[in-house]
């Protein structure tokens, strides 16, 4: 019974999302007050329709209602109370189901905070967000119902996937779609603007908080990716250029861009069309990445399944949504003001070099991730990118964007004297560089990737707190939010460097068999295996092997990786044991039994490979505090 | 310079639209045309009511049979499950189910709970057989004929409309001798 | 030139150049680091000749997996249906390696064997019993790739 009324409040969200999308962009357009008015409460009515349909499937894997197919396909009686309300989400139906209600809560939270915004503006932009929730509740219901029965109930679930069995998944998906959706709204401004013709600092005003706030969950999504993925995959590894992880990175790419282009347009008025561009651009890439992982087009870890149906309703609804933006801001994208020239010397200069720089760093991602569909549509063969492609390219773009991003807070708009920054900034590039040159020779291995790292962390840290210097000595101490925030995203950058070269630098790993008794040595940290012993886990079997560990003949304590064996279906898992630090992790992995007692064994010593999501929190954090500006909330004089 | 953006999208779409066409799974219905007219697989089963009784294709031989692949923890079986039945009852050829990777216990009581079409029930339990037969997924139904050879097969749930327009022709075809 | 004109050209110039760059590097990039995947027989009948490191797809053949007791070394065969090729891999295989399995191994042709340095056995998002064969799984398949891969298995 219940399920069915879940059914019918999807449909019923869905004409209401229709209502929502077709009266107050019409009554914008002709200036009828009544039908703008409805897309408050429109909003209002499909968040409450959308999370009802949502906390009923949540019911059903609750109960374990194994008359819903998708609750038969994805739960088992065994499976722990927790992970039951997590495989909503575990897998296309479901997060589907999410991603609508991510979208009806945005929605929800614009028509709520939207009070100091003219009637017309909240009515195309919330009409824009009803267009994108028709599509996504279309998607559910014709395509992809939650709902759907199975007569007679199966008399047991064929389990959740047991790599999702984990507290990552938890809060991985939904602070990821946060972030993927939130980007909806800056793109529901920019095609209101387009549609309305005017982009000054009010509309800049409006748009910057949710801006911020939607790159900050994506940074935070990301990272926690980064982070499971690290943990549950057993291999030690971080970061796989995988096309779905590729997917959710190239909107934070185009999100980036974007933040600082806002930036620069309310505050100078120019790079409006790459404002606009850039918001269309990452909501964009947000649905292209939704289609790639539900399509079947390329192959990954993360896909779901493919369906080929699926992934043409898909594409049709990206050509609309997608082409049609375009369309808009071919016809209707404003010139640069006159008035807002700048000199090759300027912020504003620099700045378009940050735009350039990531937005060339996006399609090249691109273009790495859809080039073996591009092979084998036109028969070139079955191929596959590697991550050095990403890796190489990816560095090659962002060194000069770490070399210039100094001196961007502390050059001024319009017209700068190039001596000035550079006068600025000379004593601490050479303290960068001579550290990194101490880096250089004190680094047991990778020299290279470390001195880089230190190089420019330290630079982009001392940078920052020259312009933190300067802004004191001028100003007193009166920071913005946004100067708050950007110092913090900076000093992020900074950490992040530091994780993510000191750790491609330093680790070192050894894969090997191990009798018990036996022991491995990676620099200074000793690895001595024990054996193995099986103990019993609520679903599941697991070996469960014991290292001791220690560091120059000091005894660290004991790690206990599992190789664990799921009961329905058997799907072995590999469970590494991590002892984490904040200088650096140390990582133990069970391979398979070797037979007489020896098991393969993969250890790891990772240094500094936390700073990478503590940059990336960081970097998120300076994003929501910018969003709390205040001027970002003035009510508007009577216009 | 402000339509580059659109031509630019409308390039990815046909590579898209190429994806999806080049991902569109083989038509179900259309066998992999390495298995008809090939001779199945050899195997050696365990029966799931008499344990220790083994069954092999060679004992099959010398009559048709339809064999269907199924398991107590696939939800599509139980769909096609009365169709199944009802096509049993006509005793119009033997109709055996393989046990995919199944408890015994969990399949006995599906088998008791639901009724039972078959003829008699194979057990594969590690699953090299069904590899074997080239099964994607289950359930899915073959024909073989009196020598063995794979003669007819159906990927996913069985229809009635499968039996009356697919099944039972080529069982016809195969008992005129070609 | 007046200096506005002057600055465009230069602009319009320090692009192509840019853009030129960045194709060739691209190009580069993707030419060094782009895998080829042959099956079996695809290998035997030297149709992978021109590419030195390429991916080797197809099944575990039953019965070839031997690795010696308290050794990492690992031997299996490769099986599309029509071919077999024996392949030596040195370290932990991936959690879903098994005979009969889809497997994609990255690596090079050293004599007859094919030396693996990365290993990816196949994994069904959609969760199935272990054993669900795809198109590749299949006993008689020809060539495909399988519809999801495994992180990837790297030997030492």
């Amino acid at each position: 019974m219940l399920p069915e009324l879940g059914q019918v409040a999807l449909i019923l969200a869905l004409l209401v999302a229709a209502l929502q999308a077709v009266l107050p962009l019409v009554g914008a357009h002709r200036g009828i007050d009544a039908w703008m008015r409805v897309a408050r409460p429109a909003a209002f009515v499909q968040l409450v329709l959308v999370a009802s349909a949502f906390a009923i499937l949540t019911h059903a894997f609750v109960t374990q209602d194994f008359s819903l197919r998708y609750v038969a396909t994805n739960s088992n009686s065994l499976l722990p109370m927790v992970y039951r309300f997590t495989a909503v989400w575990g897998a296309h139906e479901g997060s589907l189901l999410l991603w609508a209600l991510i979208l009806a809560l945005w929605t929800g939270a614009v028509a709520l905070f939207s009070k100091a915004l003219p009637q017309p503006v909240v009515a195309r932009v919330l009409g824009v967000m009803g267009i994108v929730a028709v599509g996504f509740l279309a998607f559910l219901i014709f395509t992809s119902n939650p709902f759907g029965r199975l007569l007679p109930a199966a008399v047991e679930g064929r389990d959740l996937n047991p790599l999702l069995q984990d507290p990552g998944m938890i809060i991985h998906p939904p602070m990821l779609y946060l972030g993927y959706v939130g980007f909806c709204v800056p793109f529901a401004f920019a095609i209101a603007a387009l549609l309305d013709g005017r982009i000054d600092a009010r509309w800049l005003r409006w748009v910057r908080p949710w801006t911020n706030v939607a790159w900050g969950f994506l940074t935070i999504g990301i990272a926690l990716g980064s982070w499971w993925a690290y943990y549950e995959l057993g291999w030690g590894g971080w970061w796989f250029w995988d096309p779905v992880e590729n997917a959710s990175f190239m909107p934070w790419l185009a999100g980036t861009a974007l933040l600082h282009s806002q930036a620069v347009t309310e505050k100078r008025g120019s790079f409006r069309g790459w404002t606009l561009l850039l918001a269309i651009a990452a909501f964009s890439l947000s649905l292209l990445g939704t289609f790639l992982v539900r399509s079947g087009v390329l192959t990954s870890v993360h896909a779901f399944a493919a369906d080929p149906t699926r992934g043409l309703f898909v594409l049709v609804f990206l050509g609309i949504v997608i082409g049609g933006s375009l369309l808009l801001y071919a016809l209707r994208s404003p010139d640069d003001d006159d008035n807002s020239r700048f000199a090759t010397a300027s912020r504003e200069t620099l700045l378009l070099a940050n735009n350039l720089l990531l937005a060339s760093a996006c399609a090249m991602v691109l273009l790495g991730t859809l080039y073996p569909l591009l092979a084998d549509a036109l028969d070139l063969g079955k191929i596959s990118v590697g991550p050095p492609y990403f890796a190489l390219l990816f560095t090659l773009l962002m060194a000069p964007l770490v070399l210039l991003l100094p001196f961007g807070p502390l050059t001024r708009w319009q017209r700068e004297q190039p001596s000035r920054p550079i006068a600025m900034l000379v004593p601490w590039a050479g303290l960068a560089l001579g550290i990194g040159i101490a880096a250089f020779f004190l680094a047991p291995q990778g020299a290279w990737k470390v001195a880089a790292g230190v190089v420019g962390a330290t630079w982009v840290l001392l940078g920052t707190l020259r312009f933190l210097w300067t802004r004191l000595k001028n100003s007193g101490s009166r920071f913005t939010p946004e100067m708050i925030g950007m110092t913090l995203a900076h000093f992020g950058l900074a950490v992040f460097l530091v994780g993510a070269l000191l750790t491609e630098g330093l680790s070192r790993q050894r894969e090997l068999a191990l009798a018990p008794g036996q022991s491995v040595t990676l620099g200074a940290h000793a690895f001595r295996f024990e054996g193995v012993q099986r103990h019993v886990g609520p679903n599941y079997v697991a070996d469960t092997g014991t290292v001791q560990v220690s560091r120059d003949g000091v005894a660290l304590g004991t790690m206990h990786p599992e190789k664990r064996s799921y009961a329905s279906g058997g799907q072995v898992m590999t469970e590494a044991a991590i002892a984490p630090g904040i200088t650096r992790d140390l990582y133990v992995a069970l391979g398979e039994p070797l037979g007489g007692g020896s098991w393969a064994v993969r250890v790891h010593v990772k240094p500094f490979v936390r700073w990478i999501w503590m940059g990336a929190v960081l970097m998120a954090l300076g994003g929501f505090v910018t969003a709390t500006d205040r001027r970002f909330r003035r009510r508007e004089a009577a216009q | 310079m402000r339509w580059l953006p659109l031509a630019m999208f409308a390039a990815l779409a046909v590579l898209l639209a190429a994806g999806v066409w080049l991902s569109r799974r083989p038509d179900r219905d259309v066998l992999p045309s390495t298995l008809i007219g090939k001779p199945a697989p050899t195997f050696s089963l365990p029966v799931l009511h008499e344990p220790g009784r083994l069954v092999s294709l060679a004992d099959l031989k010398g009559a048709p049979f339809v064999l269907n692949v199924w398991g107590s923890w696939c939800p599509t079986c139980r769909e096609e499950h009365p169709v199944l039945t009802r096509f049993a009852e006509t005793k119009r050829v033997r109709v055996i189910g393989l046990d995919w990777k199944d408890d015994p216990a969990d399949a006995q009581r599906w088998l008791e709970q639901f009724g039972n079409p078959y003829w008699m029930v194979l057990t594969d339990q590690d699953g090299g057989t069904v590899i074997d037969f080239g099964v994607a997924a289950a359930p899915e139904t073959f024909l073989v004929d009196g020598n063995g050879i794979v003669r007819w097969k159906k990927a996913g749930a069985m229809t009635d409309a499968t039996i009356r327009d697919e099944l039972l022709p080529a069982l016809v075809q195969l008992e005129r001798g070609r | 030139m007046n200096p506005v004109r002057k600055r465009r050209l230069l602009m319009v110039i320090a692009l192509l150049l840019a853009a030129g760059a960045a194709t060739a590097l691209v190009a580069m990039a993707l030419q060094r680091n782009v895998a080829y995947l042959y099956t079996p027989s695809e290998v035997l009948k030297g149709e992978a000749g021109g590419h030195a490191r390429f991916r080797l797809g197809g099944m575990v053949r039953a019965g070839s997996f031997k690795r010696a007791q308290g050794s990492m070394e690992a031997h299996f065969a490769v099986d599309d249906g029509d071919a077999v090729l024996p392949v030596v891999y040195t370290g932990i295989l991936p959690d879903l390696f098994r005979e009969k399995q889809a497997v994609i191994a990255t690596g090079r042709m050293n004599g007859g064997v094919f030396v693996a340095d990365e290993v990816l056995a196949k994994h069904d998002e959609t969760y199935m019993p272990k054993e669900v064969a795809d198109k590749m799984g299949a006993a008689h398949m020809k060539h495909g790739v399988p519809a999801t891969i495994d992180m990837p298995a790297q030997a030492q």
